[in-house]
């Protein structure tokens, strides 16, 4: 166990890794770009379309909540204003065009720049009290929604705007719906192995502590939520653009907040994968469900008991559980102790042998 | 006169409990200064106030000549104060090596927040830190899997990655067994050797009395004492404090206190 600690051992499954995990992901967007191609029935890409947006949104919030534990229930505000301001600016600039998905960045940027004073408000507390003031927040916009002028109150703006070939009508919004969710969860992986997300995870862990590593906690905190804010507000655009329908109670849904909270403690909260795959299960089973129970809303008793079952039997979500399991066979397999083998106080006696610390001499250096 | 760290009048109240009153130390460049007293007498909250987790009623505090009093933790932290909790405190759900690449954040040169956490220097810098304290086999494991011991070693390397001016230890050497308490004890007066300044908070008499000088004395809030390991411990007023002597010597004593502080 000397030697360099930190290089892994370079087994078969490293190299499959190394090699596998780059074109499985390549290949996986090759197929979500030819999926429009092949299942050309509209009610299939409109339900692929539905399972996107929930992508976006649980993998966009999982970059926030999950790296750094601040459970929000609060992002469908960014996800509202959003829907809203493409559906106004749509309609008050005339847009017909399919350049009106030009409008999906800067409602991003919206919900981007929405979530500064929320953060600046909600982020001064934690844990529990940060979740009811997240909630507060969505039943304040949504009764904001109600009563403004501009957003047409409880009736909201219902107008159909485009004039595509209905065979392939739901492609535009297929791709970019596709385009928002893989940049989202490309911008996951990014921040979970970098620095910031490091700061993240630290904060998720103590944040006290990270602070006085350096770690200026709320900057990182509230950069982390607007940057989660924006694939949300970008999302509401563009299920305005797919349903051209949108009234309060659906633009700031708390239902929707808790449905991409439970879709990442599904899949695994904090992980890249987790959030994508509980959405994709989660809505998936939905859109399955709801028509066989004869539109009722039954299928929330399989929500439940689902839900259930992970809670009691793997609370860490299907992939951290799963990666226990791999790391467990593999071991077994490799003949190798595990990895967190308590070291014992004669080796420690033994490292007291050694000369002037070459640590002490690099940090002297540096 | 030259001193890494210095505290001017320092006081510190909750509620009506007067936890520093007026409390002055002074840490020079290159020394093991040690900060002792009994239960409740204010060494940690003085600890919480220099590195800004509590702030300050009065008085100031000196970092190298510079006033850094009630600036936030972080802030601290960057000019040059590392410090370790008495109850240890570490990241458990990231690996052991992933907890001392946050702090060595400080130490890169890159300003780009996107870029991979830890380059190969800060690994390898973080990988000898390790070593140095023994725990170096542990790098890829779940820093919540450490034992209590391997925790107050980690939570020393990943404060000495950032290669503060001066190092604050809150009870090294609190619960765990005599074997580590000399591994601690050896490793701080190796750092030492290299040039490292110290303040150590202990209740360990044999682990503060063989390792640091000076030692200050906190009783009440107030510092009664300081001086070496011999002039502490022959000191009247400290007997006093510790052993709680008899009522009339108690004023009498905090009053040369005051003034020979």
């Amino acid at each position: 166990m000397t030697g360099d600690a930190t290089l892994a051992p370079l087994s078969v499954w490293t190299i499959a890794g190394r090699i596998g995990w780059p074109a499985s992901n390549l290949l996986l967007v090759a197929a979500l770009v030819a999926f429009p191609l092949v299942f050309t029935n509209p009610a299939v890409t409109t339900d692929a379309i539905d399972i996107l947006i929930f992508v976006a949104m649980a993998a966009a919030w999982n970059t926030f909540s999950g790296y750094t534990g601040y459970i929000s229930l609060g992002h469908m505000v960014f996800f509202g204003c959003g829907a809203y301001f493409t559906a106004i600016a749509t309609l008050d600039w005339g847009l017909t065009g399919s350049g009106v998905f030009w409008l999906l960045p800067l409602a991003g940027l919206l919900g981007g720049v929405i979530a500064i004073p929320f953060g600046l408000v909600a982020l001064r507390v934690r844990r529990h009290t940060f979740v009811v003031i997240t909630i507060a927040v969505v039943f304040i916009f949504q009764q904001m929604a109600y009563n403004f002028g501009v957003t047409h109150g409880s009736s909201g703006i219902n107008t159909p705007v485009f004039n595509f070939d209905p065979a392939t009508y739901n492609n535009p919004f297929y791709y970019v719906g596709l385009v928002i969710a893989v940049a989202t969860v490309a911008a996951s992986w990014v921040i979970r192995r970098s620095r910031y997300g490091l700061q993240l995870r630290a904060i998720r862990d103590d944040e006290d502590r990270a602070r006085g590593l350096g770690v200026q906690a709320m900057r990182v905190k509230i950069g982390a939520l607007a940057f989660s804010a924006i694939p949300l507000g970008a999302v509401g655009g563009l299920y305005w653009l797919t349903t051209y329908t949108i009234q309060p109670p659906y633009a700031f849904n708390p239902l929707w907040d808790l449905t991409i909270a439970l879709m990442a403690f599904l899949g695994g909260l904090g992980t890249v994968w987790g959030p994508v795959l509980g959405a994709v299960l989660v809505e998936g089973a939905q859109l399955y469900f709801f028509p066989q129970t004869g539109g009722s809303y039954l299928y929330y008793l399989v929500y439940g008991g689902l839900f259930l079952f992970v809670i009691l039997g793997m609370p860490r979500g299907l992939i951290p559980t799963a990666a226990e399991l791999i790391e467990k066979v593999q071991a077994r397999l490799s003949r190798e102790p595990p990895l967190a083998a308590a070291v014992s106080d004669g080796e420690i006696d033994a490292e007291i042998a050694g000369g002037t610390p070459a640590a002490v001499r690099a940090g002297e250096s540096a | 006169m030259n001193t890494v760290l210095r505290t001017e009048g320092v006081s510190k109240a909750f509620g009506g409990v007067q936890a520093l009153d007026e409390a002055s130390i002074e840490v020079a460049p290159g020394s093991i200064a040690g900060l002792i007293g009994p239960n409740g007498s204010g060494k940690t909250t003085l600890f919480n106030v220099i590195t800004g987790y509590e702030r300050a009623d009065s008085g100031q505090v000196y970092l190298n000549g510079t006033a850094i009093t009630n600036l936030p933790p972080e802030r601290v932290f960057a000019l040059g104060i590392g410090r370790t909790f008495q109850l240890t405190r570490i990241f458990p759900s990231m690996t052991v090596l992933e907890n001392m690449l946050i702090a060595a954040q400080h130490r890169e040169g890159s300003r780009n927040p996107f870029a991979r956490a830890g380059g190969a220097a800060s690994r390898r810098h973080a990988t000898e830190l390790l070593e140095f304290t023994g725990i170096a086999s542990h790098a890829r494991a779940l820093a919540g899997t450490l034992s209590y011991g391997q925790r107050k070693l980690l939570e020393l390397s990943y404060v000495l990655a950032a290669d503060p001016d001066i190092v604050l230890l809150d009870e090294p050497a609190g619960g765990v067994n005599p074997s580590l308490i000399k591994h601690i004890a050896q490793r701080v007066r190796d750092l030492n050797a290299a040039g490292k300044t110290f303040l150590i908070v202990e209740h360990n008499m044999d682990f503060v009395m063989g390792l640091c000088d000076p030692i200050t004395v906190l009783d009440y809030g107030r510092v009664i004492a300081s001086g070496s390991a011999e002039q502490v411990r022959n000191d009247p007023r400290v007997l006093d404090a510790y052993l709680g002597a008899d009522d009339s010597a108690d004023d009498e004593s905090v009053e040369q206190g005051s003034a020979s502080a």
